[in-house]
């Protein structure tokens, strides 16, 4: 069961990722990208990351995309030339990226051969309760800092975005 | 009859979303596409943190990428206010056409 599970959304992942790259038009690009990260919260489900999913379906696929989108409509953005790409780039650019996630893979499973087998429930450490003792214990620092991160961000997504004044 | 899945496919996964991010990042011409694949290999790195913490049963690796989160959402909101200025400035999207630093 949780095989299928996995594998259905690995393989939704892997192709709308692939898409994400493949598509000349930019709100095809965004579209794939939502199917990515929605299938990634399952997967962090299914690793009993409930607190994670919810946020990735939250943040990622509702705010950040809307961002995206909301932007490549703004802009009008149209679909991509393809002229201009070096000889080298269009021969060795997809065999090297093969060669390159094979060496990844392997190394991946030799350093994991028969590591921790992931089944759902096995995890239950990552619900809301947990998460918010974490972030208000140990993590109160970081946490705090994030919010001048995100307050210097909006000021300066402002200042950038504004119409110039005289 | 198998139902649990091996840690390592995960692992695998994420290595496989993060080199299409890599691709996406230095094959595509779109200054937003190119934005996108940036968003793609944070979101490999998220599922390598969620899973190495599955691994060792502890809350950190969830807070790492909470963080993650937040810092991207930072990132997109500055990100595509630049991108919004230097297509107001130079009417393209094309980053072959943008390039005032390389001289």
């Amino acid at each position: 069961m949780d095989v299928i599970l996995f594998s259905v959304f690995a393989i939704i992942a892997v192709v709308c990722a692939i898409n994400v790259v493949v598509q000349t038009h930019p709100i095809s690009s965004a579209i794939s990208l939502v199917g990515v990260m929605g299938s990634l919260a399952v997967l962090y489900l299914l690793l009993g990351a409930e607190f994670l999913a919810a946020a990735q379906v939250i943040v990622y696929a509702g705010a950040i995309m809307v961002l995206f989108v909301f932007v490549i409509m703004l802009l009008n953005a149209g679909a991509e030339t393809k002229e201009g790409r070096s000889l080298a780039v269009q021969l060795l650019g997809v065999p090297l990226l093969v060669a390159f996630l094979g060496i990844m893979a392997y190394f991946v499973q030799r350093l994991f051969p028969s590591s921790t087998m992931v089944h759902f429930g096995g995890f239950t450490g990552g619900g809301v309760r947990e998460i918010g003792r974490a972030l208000f214990g140990a993590y109160l620092l970081p946490f705090e800092v994030t919010s001048i991160l995100i307050l210097i961000a909006i000021l300066g997504a402002i200042v950038l975005a504004r119409k110039e004044m005289d | 009859m198998m139902s649990q899945v091996p840690m390592s496919w995960f692992l695998t996964l994420s290595a496989i979303l993060f080199a299409l991010g890599v691709a996406g990042f230095l094959f595509r011409r779109s200054i937003i596409t190119i934005f996108m694949s940036i968003e793609l290999m944070l979101n490999a790195v998220n599922l390598s943190f969620v899973t190495f913490s599955y691994q060792n049963k502890s809350i950190n690796g969830h807070l790492f990428a909470f963080f993650v989160m937040v810092v991207a959402a930072a990132e997109a909101a500055v990100g595509l206010a630049i991108i919004l200025t230097i297509f107001k400035n130079r009417q393209t999207l094309n980053i072959d056409d943008i390039e005032s630093m390389k001289n």
